[in-house]
């Protein structure tokens, strides 16, 4: 049984539907990310989870039990936010114990809670701390501490690393992924960051405009995109359509990855296409190599900067792919 | 060196201040030398503390008014204190949930609502005291409806009395209360409501555990805003109270005009300064505990 299930669940803002009949299962003990750009429904999506609103239709059944008509304060689920929303008036302490002293926990065991929880987030003797004493990273580890207090069957977190920066955002991912395979509880985000749900995530659904675009794994979302979008919005990709490659129907479109493309100074054997390159992008480890084909086409190639070096620009190539890495797309 | 932007802003710093020595410690001070001074048939009606005598310099300040005031005042102190005291409490439990009300409400209905709370600074101040006058008077509409619909069969006492002073009081000062509550509660961060019903608090847990003490600066700067000058209040007892509703500010223009005992009323009136300053230090605290989230 899945812990999470989101049946058919929509909700409507006026005129505009923010989660259109979306289904949804999330299994015990996942790294589930909700992927999209902004405005696509998946924070929605989220809120309906935590039920800060309510589906117009649908039902969202937790570990076997609809929660549909529960208010957020009886569910088994806390979420994290992006905001962090710590209480300025509570110490770091007080925050964590916030929603133990909810539940009625003795003294005792709450002071032991939380500092298992600092200890958890690696922030043990920051307890009488001011939430704005705190720096931004600081703030995410206690609204983590402060969310798993209470050992929910489901955390959510929603875009728990947009606050920071870039280097920190790393080092947190990391953090985070390893704090969920601890204490082994189900974390569903919501991120618009590829990046971010690729490096994180067991499973990913991608949204787009209210409904679910793909969900699979994240080499699934990555070498197998079902759409245009999915190839588009995760990760950068040569879209060919139809009608200007060989061997495709109408409507159709083929997708590769740019770090599958081949550039070769010779035709190679097989498909090939001649082109010209623009510009190298040096990013220290790869460059990536844009190139024009003599249609016009824009093509981008990720190469390991050591091979991007025997080439120059305005120079002619042939850029040429295995038949295995190339996906086709109907929709 | 100090450029013209310096200069400019010390100008600027330095502004209010002087507006408050010229204004109000200046005057302040004053109103403390005449309280030392005994009343006088002259002009002004009070002697000089100091004056020229064959012995040589020799001052005339005598404690006689604080001395009167502790024996005779002390209840027109308990009264206006008591009232304010009633008034503040009042505002604050009617105004909350209007503020909240308003700061929950969509945009358009906000302006709107906000406007209604404004709305009665556009009459004057003594319309609207005398406007209760005929509200509350024997034969005034409450009464005559009271009477009318066989609820009450004799007319009710409610004017000139403590019920009128507090109800104008109340009335009078409300806004003072609603709006700055409005302000902390329109500036508290949705988020953190919908954190504390995550974290399993129930609706009115997340008021008191939550809301309540964030929003703690705009509560004590409303009560600021309606206490302090309810205490000094001399319009509202003097029209709707009665006897037994002397408060300070009554008691301090019956000394000056129609007693002209200028010490009096001065030594009255530093008296009251004086209660009135620890309120606000003890309310200080709490508005200048508002921290940035």
């Amino acid at each position: 049984m899945a812990l999470l299930d989101i049946i058919d669940a929509e909700k409507r803002f006026g005129a505009v539907t923010a989660v259109d009949r979306v289904s949804l299962s999330v299994e015990r003990g996942e790294f589930f990310a909700l992927l999209g750009p902004s405005g696509c429904g998946k924070t929605t999506l989220l809120r309906l989870i935590a039920g800060f609103d309510a589906p117009d239709t649908g039902r969202i059944v937790i570990d076997g039990a609809d929660v549909t008509a529960i208010p957020p304060y009886a569910r088994p689920v806390n979420m994290m936010f992006q905001s962090y929303a710590l209480f300025s008036h509570l110490d770091v302490a007080g925050n964590i114990a916030f929603g133990l002293r909810q539940e009625g926990m003795e003294r005792r065991r709450r002071e032991a809670r939380i500092t298992e929880m600092l200890a958890l987030v690696q922030m043990s003797g920051f307890e009488r701390r001011r939430p704005h004493e705190l720096s931004g990273g600081q703030k995410q580890r206690v609204a983590l501490a402060r969310a798993l207090a209470k050992m929910p069957k489901l955390l959510l977190l929603d875009e728990p690393l947009a606050a920071l920066d870039r280097k920190l955002r790393e080092e947190t991912r990391l953090e985070l992924s390893g704090i969920q395979r601890r204490v082994g509880t189900t974390f569903l985000v919501v991120t618009h960051d590829q990046e971010e749900a690729l490096g994180m995530a067991s499973r990913i659904a991608v949204m787009r405009e209210g409904c679910l675009a793909q969900i699979g794994t994240p080499s699934e979302i990555y070498e197998r995109p079902n759409s245009r979008f999915v190839a588009d919005f995760v990760g950068a990709v040569n879209l060919f359509e139809g009608e200007t490659v060989a061997g495709l129907t109408k409507g159709s479109a083929l997708a590769i990855r740019p770090e599958k493309l081949r550039l070769a100074g010779e035709r190679p054997d097989g498909l090939a296409l001649a082109a010209t390159i623009v510009s190298i992008d040096y990013q220290g480890g790869q460059s990536t190599v844009h190139l024009e084909t003599s249609a016009g086409r824009r093509l981008r190639a990720n190469l390991p900067s050591a091979a991007a070096h025997s080439f120059a620009r305005g120079q002619a190539v042939w850029a040429s792919w295995s038949p295995d890495d190339a996906v086709t797309l109907t929709r | 060196m100090i450029g013209i932007g310096g200069w400019l802003r010390r100008g600027l710093i330095g502004l209010p201040f002087a507006w408050l020595a010229l204004f109000f410690l200046l005057p302040l001070a004053i109103v403390v030398g005449i309280s030392f001074a005994e009343s006088a048939d002259s002009i002004p009606p009070y002697t000089a503390l100091l004056a020229r005598s064959p012995a040589g310099l020799e001052t005339h300040a005598t404690l006689m008014n604080y001395r009167e005031l502790a024996q005779g005042c002390l209840r027109a102190y308990g009264n206006s204190l008591g009232f304010a005291a009633l008034a503040t409490v009042l505002c604050l439990l009617i105004g909350y949930p209007v503020a909240f009300a308003i700061s929950r409400a969509p945009g358009v209905w906000r302006q709107l609502l906000l406007f209604f709370v404004m709305l009665p600074f556009w009459t004057s101040f003594l319309i609207r005291v005398y406007a209760w006058i005929a509200i509350l008077q024997p034969s005034g509409l409450l009464n005559r409806i009271l009477l009318a619909t066989g609820v009450i069969d004799a007319p009710l006492p409610l004017l000139y009395n403590g019920f009128a002073v507090e109800l104008g009081l109340v009335y009078s000062y409300l806004p003072f209360m609603i709006l700055p509550l409005y302000g902390s509660l329109s500036r508290l961060d949705e988020n953190l409501v919908e954190a504390a019903a995550d974290l399993g608090a129930w609706p009115w847990r997340v008021f008191v555990q939550v809301i309540l003490p964030l929003t703690l600066p705009g509560i004590a700067a409303g009560a600021l805003l309606v206490f302090i000058p309810a205490v000094g209040e001399f319009v509202i007892p003097d029209l709707l109270g009665g006897p037994g509703t002397v408060m300070v500010g009554k008691l301090l223009w019956q000394e000056f005009f129609d007693n002209v005992d200028w010490p009096a009323a001065a030594a009255i009136a530093v008296v009251l300064v004086l209660v009135l300053t620890l309120p606000l230090l003890l309310a200080q605290r709490f508005v200048e505990g508002e921290e940035p989230t």
